[in-house]
């Protein structure tokens, strides 16, 4: 009887189907998206009618800079996502660490970026310089405070699985911020080429 | 190296790695035009994809919350995709 109970009894959604971290999150990383999509679009069309203007002062970008930083946030959020799998199986001692490893991408990506930053800076280079480098330093710019606010969420999921928050009991939380800290990736992901190489 | 590749994840860093060199090299050497656009387009939308199903674990969740962001990915390409066409022209 018992047993019956046990089989006719299954989740409505099964659990193979199971969106992590909080359903808010995922309407904030669309809009997020979404905001991103008009600017990425924005760019490709002012370059339709500045292609000359946009494949010349593109050369002036460090390619090697634009994706050394592709591979630091991909491997951040690679540790983020090995952090996820620790709390899955209940290691919670190997949760912390792995968060520190991905926000230590982060702030990579935060010090290569300031180095370019600096040099365009340096070199007198500003918003008002051409629509290349307007687009070039507002998009670049606009991702910078993602990966800031991410790393923020990082800080506070690696003190909350420093106390122990995060397991095979509850992952939520340290799911929601995965969720944003990879969104921040995938942006990176399209921003790269899109602005560093296709020519 | 082989029991870690079982790992989507770990699988998935890997490609991510690789295919971001790729791209750098294609830039490297010059490429331009149609098909290193389309190329480069497609290598991120692969790449991209990745961290979607992999990264985020969209693979196993509801439909329509895989749908939407492999479709924003679909959507973005395809809009830069245009813009660079008319460019072409």
């Amino acid at each position: 009887m018992q047993a019956m109970s046990t089989i006719t009894l299954p989740a409505p959604d099964p659990v193979d189907k199971r969106l992590p971290g909080d359903l808010a999150i995922w309407f904030f990383i669309l809009a997020e998206l979404l905001a991103f999509a008009v600017f990425f679009s924005a760019y490709a069309f002012a370059r339709a009618s500045h292609v000359e203007e946009f494949n010349l002062y593109q050369q002036t970008l460090d390619r090697n800079l634009g994706a050394l930083n592709t591979l630091l946030l991909i491997t951040g959020s690679w540790f983020i996502v090995r952090a996820v799998q620790a709390a899955h199986r209940d290691d919670i001692k190997a949760v912390p660490p792995n968060i520190l490893l991905g926000w230590l991408c982060g702030g990579g990506f935060l010090v290569v970026k300031v180095i370019e930053y600096s040099a365009k800076f340096g070199a007198g280079i500003s918003m008002s310089t051409n629509t290349f480098y307007m687009f070039y330093i507002s998009l670049t710019f606009f991702h910078f405070m993602h990966v800031i606010l991410g790393m923020v969420i990082l800080t506070v999921l690696w003190f909350q699985a420093r106390n122990g928050a995060y397991g095979g009991h509850n992952a939520h939380g340290l799911e929601s911020g995965a969720a944003y800290w990879h969104m921040v990736d995938l942006l990176w992901i399209v921003l790269f080429p899109l602005v560093y190489v296709m020519r | 190296m082989i029991a870690a590749l079982k790992n989507s994840a770990h699988r998935a860093w890997l490609v991510l790695m690789v295919a971001t060199g790729i791209t750098w090299y294609l830039g490297e050497v010059g490429a331009a035009g149609t098909w290193a656009i389309v190329a480069m387009l497609a290598i991120a939308f692969v790449k991209g994809r990745l961290v979607i199903l992999d990264f985020m674990e969209l693979r196993e969740a509801p439909r329509m919350w895989r749908v939407l962001l492999e479709g924003w990915l679909i959507v973005v390409a395809s809009l830069i995709l245009l813009a660079y066409w008319i460019s072409l022209k």
